[in-house]
This record gives structure tokens, C-alpha cells and sequence, in this order.
């Protein structure tokens, strides 16, 4: 019961409860009043409601730090305060007097994990039907939903990979049912009550797109368009097309009618929304490549990706990220040639490297994920440090979400999330030792307080249990 | 040319396996794989396929073809506790999918060993991750009964099938009420009719009414019902352990191993009590249905304290292909060791439950699974611990032949070193 791939997998069931009259849009406020004036409306109607939670100052020293950009210092030292990076260096980083010290002897730092490709909350544990709110599979384009609609803040699954995979913050992305999916959200790994205690302050959106084989299978079965290859670039064409008539619209000054959909992909014509686009081969990536050219876009990552070490020279050149799998194969026809070495060979090629999840288990490990991607790409005599390594789980996620400049490195005055690992984060044999989010100390291995249970989880078996 | 002289060596060895010789394994750290500590600068001495000695102060004999394995790791073959290894090329495409018995109409006279494909990709691909016997299941469908498994090896020739038959495979929980028309009731009331039913075939055909069971079915399973045949039971929850621990006293004769148990952990004594070993999910820790509600990385640590025999076994995670997760596996539960209050296992009884467990569970500790003399001549050297993630298997022995470890993954690997066009397209390249 591992493997809960929904979104990935062929054999995949998805979930088909309709949301009513989603496509149907709704007025703006100013829409009725006669105005020459565009229509305002709230670019950001359900806002960020998260603050960072109490931290206090601390210093680790005498540790190993992989600061996430490539950089690493031994024997060094990492001080945080008032939720963010004050100061790295070397052993003689000056710490002040009166504040908690911890001692990181044999131990390593890193940034916080940042996972770019998670459905916790949308596919949440138990996987039951009552819960499949990933796939608003019932129109091949659905640009108009919003992941974060759909989450469900108590899945016990952020927990888990807050304390065995030392994530602390995570793109959720509707499936790849649809060739648009909707909005993506981006997380901090912290629980709260709402989804908005969750939203990563600041962070763009993202629109999630698929191609391949799992727009046309689902639309194929239904009897309608797409059914194949061609028929995805059609609808998408199309529905670019419209898009640019929209913004055109919306741009004219004239009064117009909101659509929700096409505000989003204005979004991304305007370059404000981030295309995190599902796409498994090569041919087909060159293809979107050339589709985002002719309808004024730019692919920001695509996830999967398991051939992109064919092209490794062709994204480098667009500057598009690829969210790999270390070893993930053979589950269908598309997943055919995924080969161990695909993220040595793209850094080799000096294109972006990120290894992502899209699981509620591998998002645990995902420093276990890169260490063998990275032991893939040396056996072949590839020279790439660990910090690089490293990078793939922090800065590079971090940098293709458009949050790298708050979180994903060490560097002062970035937010204080880090982890602080056992052993080299890259051995099987290590773990999160401590988890800060924004300087606030959320998970400590050594203290059972500071272990989060969800709201699902309290009074049934293994409450509060290690996990 | 390089490249086809490696292709037909490889195409070579899959036609014509070399023959078995006597090879030394010297200078290596040895792991037996019973649960004793590695030991430095141990020889393996395999004769016929067979290992005739290992350990420290081993005289290699004359004329045996040596391979030096000084500052490597010498370990018996991983041995995969539960996959559908051989039955899948790719799991999407039908026809290259042979997990379940399919709509066959049979269900516990399935016997997947002539689906077993040696020429797969998955077995060149976990071979070269130092995985050499795997137990080989069906996956259920709408039966609990899903057939007969086989113990496989992972070489490169014509006959993958170490065992056939070697166990039933059977549904409860959720899948086996799913299976039963949607409850746990309905589920062993099929459980003790179809034993009936089988039961009767075997008092004479004019007993037998075919309710539930054909003919085939009802044969095969009395092989279950006297015990010379384990009946692998797919199991997950706290109660579903229970009430299965009591169908054991009702038929004592059938020799229950359960697979999965991802909630063993809470009811460890009784397990161990019954005496009935498990095959465990390894890494299981979220309530991924509500009979897993207790699923923590804690549990074969703790089952194994209370007394349990306990193996690694992968079901229903990706269980056709990627068995070369076995090892980090194991790996993720010695690192508990030095989390508090978890419960992992020491690295020699984390190898020996992907190796000589597994083995002794399935009834073949006496010929698979450790470095012992008698036993099959599986060995892997390894560049070092087995159990981290940098490592990789530089030889495997399966039955005392030398393996090939190339396979598809890797040419492909070699033909996009340098993903830029060359002076000839990429399909040239080979």
C-alpha cells in the first residue's frame, strides 16, 4: 500500500465528483456599474494568513553546512534570530552572549527541504475516495480551480515529512488529469487551522499542465478531445488563443467579464504565474518549449522530466528546470526510458536539477532520493560536489517557484528554515535531528513535544507515536 | 565496437550461461547474512554453484578462478521478500502485464511461474543492484485466493524459476473483503467455504459442488490445507492479525506467513506467541487506509523485539520493478537506531532480513540465503556498505555463475553522455 500514485500511474483511478458550475464566471463587484475604468477585482482573494511562529535566537557551531547554493563550509557556524539567517561562516563567525548554542559535532546543516512536487493535502492519507481532491477531472482544461481549495490542512502527511525528511516547504499542484490542471500553492510545512495559515507569503502562483499520456487517456475514455498527442496541442493552442483575446480584453480598459480561468492564464502571459508543466519525453518537452514561444510564455520547470537527459543541452538553452524521479521507471509506456543517471547528466550538461517527490513517501527521503541520483551521476565519472547535490533539494526548487530570495540558501537575512541532520544528510543512515521553520523550532527528534499530530490522528492507534 | 562485443557477451550469456566453476571471493568484508557481525578479510569458496566454505582462514583451492575483493563488501545475494518481479515489463501496457490471474476465471490454481520472463528489463535491472532470489507473487483480483507464487532467481539465462509453487497467495483486510463483495465478514466466510469446497473435492468428486471453486482450484488447494504448501496472507490492520491468529487454531495444518502488517507492531506478542513468521513493509508510516491507522517505521524493530521472525518484503509498492529499493530499505531502519524512541534494527539483522529471512520464511534457509556451506552459490562483492546509497555491486553470483550487470537502463545511460547531436544522428550511437 505504499505506492498511492493517483496522478502518475495509467491504472490510475481518479476522482470524478464534480465541482457544480465551476467553469461558470462569476461577476466582479464593479462588473454591473456602468464604467469606462477596467474592471478591479482582488488578484488575491484567500491571502496568506501565516506569521512564523515563536523562535528564539540560536547558533549551531562546529558543524557541516551545505548552504544550498552549491557552497559548503566545514566546521562552521549558522546563527539565526527573529525568523531569519543572520549570519554563516566559518569558526570564527562571531555568535552573541546569551543565546541557545547547539553543538554540531559530526552533524550537518542544510536548508529546509523544499519539495516543488507534492499532492499532500489535495491527495491526502487515509486514501480514501471521500478524499480525492486532486484531479478536477472533468474538462480537459481547468485552468479556473486553485489546488489550495482543495487541501486539507490536517493530513498527518506533512508531519511526516517535516520529521523524517526535514521539508519545510512544498508546491502543491492539482494532478495531471488535465493538459491545464489549475493553480498551484505554495506551502510552509507548518500545520494550521486554514489553508491560508499554511500560504508561503509572497510566493507566485503556479499553473499546472500536463502533456502526454494522461490528458489523452482520461478525455480518450470519455469519447471526447484529446484523445491523442496532436489532439493535447490542439486544446492548448485553443485555448491559449483565447487566453491572449482575454488579456487583450482585460488590457483594453474597457469594461469586461471575469473569467476565472483566463485570469489565470493571463497570469502567466503576464508572467506573474509560474507553468509547472507535467511532461515525461523529450520530443514532447521540445514541443511545449516551442508551443510557450508561439503564445508569449515560459516553462519554469518540467516535472517528471525522466528524458530530459536526452535534451539536457536544449533546456539548458531555455533555462527550464527539470523535477526528476532518482530511479522512477517501467510504471508506463512514458516512464520507458527513465535511466538512474538522468540528474547527473543534466548537471553535467549544466541545466537546473531538482528532484521532487509527487509522493507521500519519497517526500520523507528526498535527501535519500538525490544522494542516489548524485551516486548515479559520479559513477560515470561525473565530478558533482554533495553541496550541488544538496542544491537540487533547496536553492534550485526554491529559485523555480520564485521564492528563492526569502528561502532555499543560507545566506543572511533569508528565513530561518533549516534542518540540522544527524550525520551527512546524503548517508541512509542519517536524519533530521531539528526542523526550523522561520527560526521557530518545529520538529526535534529528541523531544516528543515537539512532534506535530494532526487533528485526524488524535485518539486513534500510534497517536503521537515516533512514526 | 566496443559496445557490440558487450551486446553479444550479454546476448551470449542469456543463450548459453557459462558453466559453474570453483571460484575464491578473497580479501573482502564478509557478511554471512544470519544476523553475525560482518568479518574482515573473509574467502567465499564456491564450487558447482554451490558455496563450499566462507569465512576467515578459508584455503582457496587449486585452480580456482579468484576474484579479489579486498576494501569491497561480501555479502549472499539480496534476497527480495515479496515483488511481482518478472511479471511486468511496463505496468500500464495489458499485454506486457501479468501480475493478476487476468479473467482467467481461476484463482487459486494461478501458478505464476511459466509468466516469470527472464528476458525482462526489471530482472537485468535488479540484478545489477545485487538482487539474486526473489519471492514472486500474484497480485489478487476479484479473488482472495490469487494462485500459486515461486521463488525466482535473477540470472542471466533461460530459467528464472528456482521454485515453482512454493506458496498460495491469499487477500484479507481491506483488499480481501473488497475481493469477498465488500466486507471483512463476507471475506472469511469465502476463506472457510472455499477450504471446505476443497476439502470435499478431496473426500471424492461426487462431495465436490462447485460453489466457489473449480475443479483446479479446489486441487490446489489442499496442498494448503495439509501444509505443504505456506499460505502468504496479505494482511495490514491490528484486528485482522487477530482474527487470522485465530483461524489458525481452527486449521493448525496450514502453515501461515503474513505479508505486509504494516499495525504488527500492536499485536507483536501474539504474533510471536503463534510462532507466525511476517514479511513486513518496511517504511509504511502514514494511514494510508484506515487499517494502517498505526503504520509507523517502528514496526519490524519492534516485532523483532517481541520475538517475531521478521523479512523485508515490498507489496503493492512498485513491486515489479524497483526491488533495488531493498537495501535502502533496510538501511532507513538501522538510521532508527539513532532516532529516540524508535525502534530499528542492528545493520547485521537489517541484512539478514534481506537475506537469510526471507529465505528461512519461505521454508529454503537450508539452500538460499546466507554464506554458508551447502547453500546456493548467490554472492555479491560489493564497492562498499551494501546498505548505503553510493553503493553498487561490482560482481554477482547467482549459483555460482558470474553475472552480467549491464542492461538497458545503461545503454541508454551511454548513449546520452553528452545529450548534443554528434556527426551522425543519436540512433547510431550504439
Amino acid at each position: 500500500m505504499l505506492t498511492r500514485s493517483r496522478y502518475t500511474l495509467l491504472a490510475a483511478p481518479l476522482a470524478l465528483i464534480a465541482c457544480s458550475n465551476t467553469t461558470e464566471a462569476p461577476k466582479s463587484a464593479s462588473a454591473a456599474a456602468p464604467a469606462e475604468k477596467p474592471a478591479k477585482f482582488n488578484k488575491d482573494p484567500y491571502p496568506s494568513t501565516y506569521k512564523p511562529y515563536p523562535g528564539m535566537a540560536t547558533a549551531i557551531r562546529n558543524v557541516t553546512i551545505f548552504d544550498g547554493e552549491g557552497g559548503r563550509i566545514d566546521n562552521g557556524v549558522v546563527f539565526f534570530a527573529g525568523d531569519k539567517i543572520q549570519s554563516i561562516g566559518g569558526p570564527d563567525t562571531p555568535i552573541p552572549a546569551d543565546i541557545a548554542v547547539f553543538d554540531g559535532a559530526g552533524k550537518y546543516v542544510t536548508p529546509g527541504i523544499i519539495d516543488i512536487h507534492s499532492h499532500l493535502g489535495d491527495y491526502p492519507t487515509p486514501s480514501v475516495a471521500a478524499h480525492d481532491d486532486g484531479n478536477e477531472a472533468t474538462a480537459p482544461t481547468t485552468p479556473e480551480v486553485w489546488a489550495e481549495h482543495s487541501v486539507w490542512p490536517q493530513d498527518p502527511g506533512f508531519s511526516r515529512a517535516l520529521a523524517n525528511g526535514g521539508v519545510t516547504s512544498l508546491q502543491v499542484l492539482p494532478g495531471s488529469a488535465n493538459l491545464m490542471g489549475g493553480r498551484s500553492v505554495v506551502l510552509k510545512n507548518v500545520y494550521a487551522r486554514t489553508v491560508q495559515g499554511m500560504k508561503f507569503p509572497g510566493a507566485p502562483y503556479g499553473l499546472k499542465m500536463a502533456c502526454g499520456e494522461n490528458p489523452k487517456r482520461v478525455y480518450g475514455a470519455k469519447g471526447r478531445m484529446p484523445s491523442t498527442r496532436m489532439g493535447n496541442l490542439a486544446v492548448n493552442r485553443q485555448t491559449w488563443i483565447k487566453a491572449q483575446e482575454y488579456k487583450k480584453k482585460r488590457d483594453s480598459g474597457k469594461d469586461f467579464t471575469r473569467d476565472i480561468g483566463m485570469e489565470t492564464l493571463a497570469g502567466v502571459l503576464d508572467g506573474d504565474i509560474k507553468i509547472q508543466n507535467h511532461c515525461y519525453r523529450a520530443d514532447e518537452m521540445a514541443i511545449v518549449l516551442d508551443m510557450a514561444k508561439e503564445f508569449g510564455y515560459k516553462v519554469s520547470t518540467f516535472h517528471h522530466a525522466v528524458e530530459a537527459y536526452k535534451i539536457g543541452d536544449l533546456l539548458k538553452e531555455n533555462e527550464v528546470c527539470s523535477a526528476v524521479w532518482a530511479d522512477w521507471w517501467g510504471f508506463k509506456m512514458e516512464a520507458y526510458d527513465a535511466i538512474p543517471e538522468n540528474a547527473g547528466i543534466l548537471q553535467n550538461a549544466g541545466a537546473c536539477v531538482i528532484i521532487h517527490s509527487d509522493d507521500e513517501n519519497q517526500i520523507q527521503r528526498l535527501n535519500q532520493e538525490a544522494a542516489k541520483a548524485l551516486a548515479n551521476g559520479r559513477r560515470m565519472g561525473f565530478q558533482i560536489s554533495d553541496a550541488t547535490a544538496i542544491s537540487w533539494l533547496t536553492y534550485n526548487p526554491a529559485k523555480a517557484l520564485g521564492i528563492d530570495k526569502m528561502t532555499g540558501s543560507l545566506k543572511p537575512g533569508k528565513m530561518a528554515d533549516l534542518v540540522l541532520w544527524n550525520g551527512n544528510p546524503l548517508s541512509v543512515y542519517s536524519r533530521p535531528d531539528k526542523v526550523w521553520v522561520d527560526g521557530a523550532l518545529l520538529f526535534d527528534a529528541s523531544d516528543a513535544k515537539r512532534r506535530p499530530v494532526s487533528d485526524f490522528e488524535l485518539g486513534q492507534p500510534g497517536e503521537g507515536d515516533v512514526k | 565496437m566496443k559496445h557490440l562485443l558487450l551486446a553479444a557477451a550479454a546476448l551470449a550469456s542469456l543463450t548459453a550461461p557459462a558453466v559453474a566453476e570453483t571460484i575464491a571471493i578473497t580479501g573482502g568484508k564478509l557478511v554471512v547474512g544470519d544476523g553475525s557481525a560482518p568479518m574482515d578479510g573473509g574467502t567465499v569458496i564456491v564450487r558447482d554453484g554451490t558455496i563450499v566454505a566462507a569465512g576467515k582462514g578459508v584455503a582457496v583451492p587449486a585452480g580456482a578462478r579468484t576474484i579479489d575483493a579486498t576494501g569491497k563488501w561480501v555479502t549472499p545475494g539480496v534476497f527480495a521478500g515479496f515483488s511481482r518481479l518478472g511479471l511486468s515489463e511496463v505496468d500500464a501496457v495489458n499485454g506486457t502485464n501479468d501480475k493478476g490471474g487476468g479473467r482467467s476465471g481461476f484463482s487459486a490454481a494461478i501458478d505464476v511461474a511459466p509468466a516469470i520472463d527472464p528476458f525482462r528489463s526489471p530482472i537485468a535491472v535488479n540484478r545489477s543492484a545485487g538482487v539474486t532470489r526473489a519471492v514472486v507473487a500474484p497480485e489478487g483480483g476479484d479473488r482472495i485466493f490469487a494462485g500459486q507464487g515461486a521463488i525466482a532467481d535473477l540470472g542471466a539465462d533461460t530459467d528464472p524459476v528456482t521454485r515453482a509453487r512454493a506458496f498460495q497467495f491469499v487477500e484479507f483486510g481491506e483488499a480481501g473483503a473488497e475481493a469477498s463483495g465488500g466486507s471483512r465478514s463476507g471475506n472469511h466466510l469465502h476463506f472457510r467455504a472455499m477450504l471446505r469446497e476443497a476439502q470435499d473435492h478431496a473426500a471424492g468428486a461426487d462431495a465436490f459442488d462447485d460453489d466457489l471453486l473449480k475443479k483446479e482450484d479446489a486441487r490446489v488447494l489442499q496442498a494448503v490445507l495439509r501444509g505443504e504448501q505456506r499460505l502468504l496472507i496479505h494482511v495490514e490492520g491490528a484486528n485482522d492479525i487477530l482474527r487470522l491468529l485465530e483461524l489458525k487454531r481452527e486449521f493448525p495444518a496450514i502453515k501461515m506467513v503474513f505479508v505486509g502488517a504494516s499495525e504488527g507492531w500492536r499485536v507483536a506478542s501474539q504474533l510471536a506467541q503463534a510462532g507466525v513468521p511476517v514479511i513486513a513493509s518496511a517504511l509504511n508510516d502514514l494511514p494510508a487506509t484506515f487499517e494502517m491507522l498505526g503504520a509507523t517505521q517502528s514496526n519490524i524493530g519492534r516485532m523483532k523485539d517481541a520475538g517475531v521472525k521478521v523479512a523485508i518484503g515490498m507489496i503493492n509498492d512498485r513491486d515489479s520493478h524497483q526491488l533495488r529499493y531493498t537495501t535502502q530499505y533496510a538501511g532507513n531502519l538501522v538510521s532508527l537506531q539513532r532516532v529516540p524512541r524508535a525502534s530499528g534494527l542492528t545493520w547485521d539483522e537489517a541484512f539478514a532480513a534481506i537475506s537469510s529471512a526471507p529465505a528461512e520464511i519461505l521454508g529454503l534457509g537450508d539452500r538460499l540465503g546466507s554464506l554458508k556451506a551447502g547453500r546456493a552459490g548467490d554472492v555479491v562483492v560489493w564497492d562498499g556498505d551494501p546498505l548505503e546509497l553510493t553503493s553498487a555491486p561490482t560482481h554477482v553470483l547467482i549459483d555460482g555463475i558470474e553475472q552480467p550487470l549491464g542492461n538497458r537502463q545503461d545503454r541508454l545511460r551511454d548513449r546520452y553522455r553528452t545529450p548534443q547531436e554528434g556527426a551522425l544522428p543519436k540512433a547510431y550511437e550504439h
